[in-house]
Order: C-alpha cells, then structure tokens, then sequence
C-alpha cells in the first residue's frame, strides 16, 4: 500500500531510495542536501533492508565507492550539491566509460566556486554535456515536486540499469528543502546474489566456475577498441533519445507563446502561465523533465504554431541554447534568468514575457 | 635403460615440483624483465588458490603499471580511478562482507593522489588486504618522482636528484597507516630472493586470514626495484634496492596485533 507522508524532498529522495532496494549510499556532507545522508543515518536502513550507508571522507571517495559498489551489480546512490557534484566528475565519468549503473542526486545551489547556499540551476551544462572528460552522457531527470524527488529514485534505478549508465537527478536547493506532501511506493525487496548473478552477468561479484573472469574497467589502450566502444557508448545515447523523453506540457494546446522551465523555474513559470492568462494572453509552459535526452521533437512542434519562447532558469542561460538548437533561427527565444542563489517571482516572469517576447 | 626418466615421467603430477597457479593467466606480463610486480601477482594469486577463495574474491587494479594486473589474474577484478583503489573495495567489501576484497596498488597511486582513501579506509579498518608495491617512482609515466623517492634519488622530474628543501621528503605511509587503530597487520617484505619471496607470500596469507576472522585492515608494502626508471640493469636494481632503499624503508612486521 502506498503511504503519504508530509517530507522534505531531500527526504523523501532518501526514504523512496530505500523502498527502490538500493543497496548503498554513499555520501559527504554539503548543504542544501545533508538532509539525505541525514534522514538515512537517523532511519537505519540497514536493519530494515540491510541497505549498507557510508559517510566518506570525501564525495571522491563517495562516488569511487558507488564505482566500486555498481561494478558488483548492486543499486547504489550518492548525493551532493554542486561544488561536491564537481568533485565527483573524475568518478562519474568512469562510470560512464566503464558502463556503471548509479543515481546521483545534485540538489543545485549557486556558482561558481563556493558560490551560495541557495538554489540555483546553473549546473545545466555540466550535467547535460558530459561534465567530465570524454564523449559521454548522462540521463538527466528534472525533479519539481517532492514527489518527483521520491518518484526519480525509483526511477533512476531502472533507467541506469536498463542503460548500464549513471543517472543525474538534477534538482535544486529549493526543491530539496521545501516540504510537500508525498505519496511513498511500497518496500522493493533488494536484490539477492542469485538475482544480480542473472541480471547483471557482468557484474564482478566472485568468478565462478562456468565463466570467464568479469572485468570492470574504462581502459582500452587500443584506439581502434575504444573507438569501438565510443560508438557503442554514443549508440546508447542515441536510442536514450529515441526512448526516454519525458516532459509536461500545461495550456500548450492554444498557445501563442510558450514558456520552457524545469525544476523551481517551472513552478514559478506555471504560476507566471495563470497570470498571463488572467490577462488574455494564450501562454503555455513546456517543463522537460529529462534534460539529458533534451525534448527537442516537441519543442519542433510547438515552434510551428508558436509566436516565441520565453526560457527562464536560474542561470544566465544554459538551457536556452538547447531550446534555440531545436527551434532554429525561424522564432524568437530569450531567456530570463535570476541567478546566484536568486529565485524568480512570477510577477518577474510575468513582465520577462511580456517584455522580451510578446512585446519586444 | 629402464631407469632412464623421459620427458613423459618428468610431466607427471607425481613428479611435479612446481607449477604455475591456474589464478595466473597465460597472458604475456606486461611488466619489464626484472621487475618485481610479476611475483607480487603471483604470490597474491597463489595464496587465493591454496585457500580455494577464487570464487568469492575481488580485486581492485590501480593505474601505474599494474593498471592491467586485471589481465593476469583470473578473478573478477575492478580497474579503479587513480588512486581510488580503497574506496572501491571499501564499498564492495561492505555490500558484500562475507567476499574477501584487495586492491593491489603502487606507491604513486596508494601514497601520493590516493593519499586521504588510503588512510581512511585504514582508520575505518576496513576488512580488506591492501598489497602496496613500492618501487619509489613512477613507472608507467616514464619514471618521475614519486612521493617515495629517497632524498638524493634521480628521476625524470628530479634529474639532479631529489632535493628534499624544494621537493619535500618522501613518504613513508606504511609507518603512518600502523599507527591508525584500523590496521590489524601492517609489514614491509620484498620478492628479490627466494627468502623474500617465501616470507612475502606468508605475510600475504596472514592478511588475507585476518580477512576471513573479519579482524580489520592488513596492509603489505613490498618494496621492489624499477630497473627501467632507475636506469639499471634487473641485478644492479636489486643491488641499489638493498644498499638504498632497504636502510630508509626497513623490512619486517611494524604492527601484528593477533
């Protein structure tokens, strides 16, 4: 039966990665997001699910734990904030070269450096274009609720273990801190060994007999072989494209004008839609919820009956150059962004509309 | 000549006298003639056979030479990040206790990037064997310093020698890993003479026994020579290592604590 519950997003992020069956976390304090090693600590999941938490001593050391954990099979986490999420890149991006399943939560704060506390989205870049070295990607959710933070855990898991690649769940310190009602999935039993050994033949859980050695590793000093395995790697995030868009569209069906927001951003947006209409203008709002692959096809669509598109982040404008890459020079894109740890009013996204789009 | 023994006699099993250990892949090391990884390796492997553990062990390769020891060891075996080693084995060791877990490791990787996992997975006492090997300098890349590499010693980033006012000291980590309360069992061996290599191997079975008592870290550091960093010959290297290396990182057990 599913339990609701009135929880904190990073909490619930948390307690719905213990009802996914993930088998470890592994974190370091940063704020806004100590509440997940936190509520964690304070549950003891170990004795109710035998889920194993370690506080690191570094998020290096935090996110080669995950490497080592994901290379068995197992459904292991971490979380930071994103000065940590930098830190983590080395191990991030051996993970995607070695083909590790893994969720990784960056509740955003603001940049660059040590930057601010408070929320911000101006990670856009770093997470959907690689953010380490090399030709890789991750699957990047956009959680705006709690619930969503609750819901992407669970989901996080899948899509990395369909894809043998990590999953970013990219939310902000807004969405990490604030509380919401949440509605909780039942308890997922964790996996057993026998149930890794046949899901997960690769994983380097003891060689057995009836097979050869499992070897988990991101070197091939071959360049033809890691060419190869480029391809392979660039084919998986093609067919991530193909499959796994996810977005929201709200009052999009009469619109002249279009609003394109995730996370926090799309909250205030959607208040900012209702205010626009209230004064008769047809505005819709367009929230991705993946990032990484980015609704592009959508966004086509939309631009052929549009006027133009208002983008609002809490950046100087990341995800705008995604939006213009999709709609071309055809229509006019702005962005509107409040950033360093400002968060928007609609009333701000409101006149941003009525400025830079519909009257400008 | 009835007593005359052939070739057939010679390979039966009864008249073995030693044999390479099936855990030792056919693979063609990669290392250079003389060094002292290809003992390491097999002194590791040999040790895992005779306790039949193959089955339920994981080992961590680092990067430096033995970034491909996953090529000669026939054990699933994880590459690891530089230096990362000890939170990789942490983790698996952890999700999986009753698996016997070792990162394999050179004095780059264990004692200069990887300096803060390796101290912590020792403080944590982290159930796991951590095989050191310590050539004091960095092989792979061509031979620069190493956080290893005695005061005085030549490489390629220290080519007057290594001036300690301007480079710093070297490190001796496996001292400072015995005074943590996590290790168990912490020695200095080496593998350049058959004695060496008989106690190396007891000492790698010691640890990987404190293993299966869940006793805490064991941490084996085998000093070694680089005949190709060192610019020496394979025996002059052994020579250099015992008149040089030897007096500033003594053999012998630093902590047993049974």
């Amino acid at each position: 039966m599913k339990e609701l519950r009135l929880m904190k997003g990073n909490e619930a992020f948390a307690e719905a990665a213990i009802r996914a069956g993930a088998d470890g976390y592994f974190g370091y304090p940063i704020t806004p997001q100590s509440e997940v090693m936190e509520y964690l600590m304070a549950e003891k999941p170990y004795e109710r699910t035998g889920m194993v938490v370690l506080q690191a001593e570094s998020e290096v050391a935090a996110i080669n734990m995950v490497y080592g954990g994901a290379a068995c099979g197992k459904r292991v986490l971490t979380s930071s904030s994103s000065p940590g999420i930098s830190l983590k890149q080395e191990g991030i991006t051996y993970m995607a070269g070695a083909e590790l399943p893994c969720v990784i939560l960056n509740v955003v704060r603001g940049g660059p450096g040590l930057g601010t506390i408070q929320p911000a989205q101006s990670d856009y870049f770093q997470s959907t274009k690689g953010g380490g070295h090399g030709d890789y990607r991750l699957l990047v959710l956009a959680p705006s609720s709690v619930q969503e933070m609750a819901d992407f855990a669970r989901l996080g898991f899948d899509l990395a273990f369909k894809y043998r690649n990590p999953v970013l769940i990219l939310s902000d310190g807004a969405i990490g801190q604030m509380m919401e009602k949440v509605e909780l999935e039942e308890q997922k039993p964790r996996l057993t060994e026998e149930e890794i050994r046949k899901n997960t033949p690769w994983a380097t859980i003891g060689k057995t007999k009836d097979r050869e050695r499992n070897i988990i590793t991101s070197l091939d000093l071959d360049s033809a072989r890691q060419e190869r395995h480029n391809h392979k790697l660039q084919a998986k995030y093609r067919q991530m494209e193909e499959e796994e868009v996810r977005y929201e569209l709200i009052n999009c069906d009469d619109a002249e004008y279009i609003i394109v927001a995730y996370g926090t951003s799309a909250r205030i947006s959607q208040k900012a839609v209702d205010l626009l209409r209230a004064k008769g203008l047809k505005v819709g709002l367009l929230r991705p919820i993946t990032l990484f692959p980015f609704p592009t096809k959508i966004l086509q669509e939309l631009s052929k009956k549009v006027k133009g598109i208002l983008t609002v982040e809490m950046s100087a404008g990341q995800m705008v150059e995604d939006v213009r890459l999709a709609v071309g020079n055809q229509l006019k894109v702005e962005h509107f962004g409040r950033y360093g740890g400002i968060i928007p009013s609609p009333t701000e996204v409101v006149e941003a509309m009525e400025t830079k789009i519909i009257g400008g | 000549m009835a007593d005359m023994i052939t070739k057939e006699d010679i390979r039966k099993p009864e008249n073995l006298v030693y044999k390479k250990t099936d855990l030792m892949t056919d693979k063609v090391l990669s290392y250079c003639p003389g060094c002292g990884h290809g003992t390491a390796h097999r002194l590791v492997m040999e040790v895992i056979e005779e306790m039949d553990i193959q089955e339920k062990t994981i080992g961590i390769a680092p990067v430096g030479c033995s970034v491909l020891a996953y090529e000669f060891m026939d054990i699933d075996m994880q590459q690891a990040a530089h230096g990362r080693a000890p939170a990789l084995a942490t983790a698996i060791k952890r999700l999986m206790p009753e698996k016997f877990v070792f990162t394999y490791q050179g004095d780059g990787d264990l004692a200069a990037i990887g300096t803060a996992e390796t101290i912590h997975a020792c403080n944590r006492g982290e159930n796991i064997v951590i095989i050191f090997i310590n050539n004091g300098i960095y092989g792979m890349t061509g031979g620069q310093m190493a956080p290893t590499t005695l005061p005085g010693m030549k490489s390629s980033t220290s080519p007057y020698g290594r001036d300690v006012q301007m480079m710093g000291n070297p490190l001796k980590i496996t001292e400072l890993v015995a005074q943590l309360p996590g290790t168990i069992y912490v020695t200095r061996q080496a593998v350049h003479t058959p004695a060496h290599v008989r106690r190396t191997k007891k000492a790698i079975r010691k640890a990987f026994e404190n293993q299966k008592l869940n006793k805490g870290l064991s941490f084996i550091e085998i000093v070694s020579n680089c005949n190709s960093g060192w610019k020496m010959t394979p025996v002059q290297s052994n020579e250099w290592m015992v008149e040089n290396m030897f007096p500033f990182y003594p053999l012998g057990d630093i902590k047993v604590n049974d």
